[in-house]
């Protein structure tokens, strides 16, 4: 491996300005990198080899011409989730549905990044439609942990966070609507960070669960987080529900934060999130968090959440409600697979047998459950009692913000679970989103950062803000992500064991 | 707390335009009887006055202006369509034989 794919996305980008290296040479050294090692680790379903060099070729050009770079990241290599559409090259959700499919427009997530001359080496694998924590619900094969190639790197960005955490990528796009950038950052030592709903466009991105989907940055440091947050983030008038504010400060905050300096800020524990079902070693890495945030001189409260307990079951009915709607556009007329189509069967059953083929079980359950939870005479008592919840859940966070900056918890119980683990127990599957649902439902903002190892394991820090105060959460994670590297010999993503290589 | 039977599965999976296998129907009974019981606790709320959340940005009727902006061309909506026929999509007969 070379050095230029250890280097973070903002040191990266200061070399391309300073002409130490070029774009060029960064993007080839991390199609090496994939190239050698993704055999093994499986984060990416389709490499955009020759677009990604003639990118960074343009990044070159541009600077050669003495023009200004286009954005502080221009020249710096990124993982796409396969959520977001890019023309080009395929999205496939993951799914068998979409296998090939190659949409005719680009989203503005990936527009935006291709403006500020970031450099999109491919795709990244994910649970199928974004429905699951483990990434092995893709219709092409699981993604695996770099920490230990058993072990799941999360879901559903587990294509991306892998692809960090394997050093094949400085920068990538997740997407979150309970928890799938957050719980893979967790369980892979990297930065993961779920903008406030409606900050970050949705146009282009294939929806599960319209009201809870937001895109967000993934990267192995804070900083280059807040970077990526700043290219991606702003009002688009092509997503009705996109807000129109100014994006929040988060870059000078993560900068701020960096000094290691929370004196009056006062930080809320959630009480909620503890006890049984956390495993030992999570529990304790968060407890030496919440102790370095006290040193670094922040203010640390008990907060409780009492709606929280709710959540999670909330949640599974939202969502797959969501889901079971919206996925009714894979109908096999228009775009996507069609199976037994022989001149004799209906549309209606040529329907049912491609959505057969095309889904994996994950997303038939979501979309039988979806259905009931809709169903005449059981909308009320649950998707109606589940809209009640996310009430008392916002209630939650507005009381708790009205006394604390920021709230603190584990971002996900565990660390990362062995493959094959829980695919037969769904519920167990479901819990590793616990803790990082109430900010989906709510809206507001939540980031994860790595905040030790338990059993040689990364364990992750969620920090949540109130909606439209991203920079919150990004000024206290800077301050700890400095004083952590600084407490525990540098920066966690360190330790990741090498990968072997491919000759 | 009601359960969901597998005849319930069964009628749900058609409802959504899902051809399941009777080795899913069992599979997915049993997992979704599970996952019923365990979200139904929302149900402690269900007779409380409290105003249901669709979203949680507050946005209600969002325009956009009144401007024509090009749209997709016939070629490209049906790129990616399974079959087509002079420049539309061909779909399968959509009323049963008895009709």
């Amino acid at each position: 491996m070379t050095e230029l794919t250890r280097l973070d996305a903002a040191d990266i980008a200061a070399k391309i300005a300073a002409k130490e290296v070029s774009a060029v040479e960064v993007t080839q050294a991390h199609l090496d990198r994939i190239a050698a090692v993704d055999h093994a680790v499986h984060a990416f379903l389709h490499v955009d080899t020759e677009r990604a060099l003639a990118a960074a070729k343009a990044v070159d050009d541009n600077a050669a011409a003495g023009l200004p770079a286009a954005s502080p990241l221009a020249g710096v290599p990124l993982a796409l989730k396969d959520v977001l559409t890019m023309q080009g090259a395929p999205t496939t959700c993951g799914s068998k549905v979409l296998e090939n499919w190659q949409p005719p427009y680009d989203a503005t997530v990936t527009q935006r990044l291709q403006a500020a001359g970031v450099v999109i080496l491919g795709k990244t694998n994910m649970d199928e439609f974004a429905m699951g924590s483990s990434t092995e619900n893709s219709a092409f094969g699981p993604t695996r942990n770099p920490w230990d190639l058993d072990r799941i790197p999360g879901g559903s960005g587990g294509g991306s966070s892998a692809a960090l955490a394997a050093f094949e990528a400085p920068l990538a796009i997740g997407t979150d609507t309970g928890g799938s950038i957050r719980q893979p950052g967790a369980v892979t030592g990297t930065v993961g960070v779920k903008p406030t709903y409606g900050t970050v466009s949705r146009f282009g991105l294939v929806a599960f669960s319209s009201s809870l989907d937001q895109a967000g940055p993934c990267a192995r440091t804070v900083l280059d987080a807040a970077l990526l947050h700043e290219v991606i983030a702003g009002h688009d008038p092509l997503d009705s529900t996109s807000i129109d504010a100014p994006v929040p400060p988060v870059v000078a905050a993560a900068l701020e934060g960096a000094n290691g300096d929370l004196k009056g800020v006062k930080v809320g524990v959630v009480t909620e999130f503890a006890g049984d079902g956390y495993e030992p070693g999570v529990a304790e890495a968060f407890t030496a968090a919440v102790d370095q945030l006290r040193a670094l001189g922040a203010e640390i409260v008990e907060v409780s959440c009492p709606s929280f307990d709710l959540a999670l079951p909330a949640y599974y009915l939202i969502a797959p409600s969501e889901a079971s709607s919206n996925l009714a556009r894979f109908d096999a007329m228009r775009y996507g697979l069609r199976v037994g189509d022989d001149a004799t069967r209906s549309a209606e059953e040529v329907m049912s047998l491609t959505r057969a083929a095309g889904f994996g079980p994950e997303v038939k359950r979501r979309i039988i459950l979806g259905t009931y939870a809709l169903s005449a005479g059981y909308y009320d008592a649950y998707y109606g009692s589940a809209q009640k919840v996310r009430t008392l859940i916002m209630r939650d966070f507005d009381a708790a913000f009205a006394s604390v900056d920021v709230l603190v918890s584990p971002t996900t119980p565990t660390t990362a679970f062995k493959i094959g683990e829980r695919t037969a127990d769904p519920m167990a599957m479901y819990r590793a989103d616990l803790c990082t649902i109430p900010s989906n439902l709510a809206g507001n903002a939540a980031l994860s950062v790595p905040c030790g190892l338990s059993d040689g394991l990364p364990v992750g820090l969620q920090i949540m803000s109130p909606a439209l105060q991203d920079q919150r959460g990004y000024r206290v994670a800077a301050a700890y992500e400095v004083a952590r590297n600084a407490a525990q010999g540098g920066p966690l993503i360190n330790r990741v064991p090498e990968l072997e290589v491919a000759h | 707390m009601p359960s969901i039977s597998r005849d319930e599965v069964a009628h749900l999976a058609r409802l959504a335009r899902l051809a399941v296998t009777e080795a899913e129907l069992d599979l997915f009974a049993g997992q979704l009887d599970q996952i019923v019981a365990a979200v139904a606790q929302v149900g402690q709320v269900a007779d409380q006055d409290i105003p249901p959340t669709s979203h949680s940005v507050p946005l209600t009727n969002v325009f956009r202006a009144d401007v024509v902006r090009p749209g997709l061309t016939q070629q490209q909506a049906t790129a990616a369509a399974p079959a087509v026929e002079d420049g539309r999509f061909r779909v399968p007969r959509i009323l049963g034989e008895e009709a």
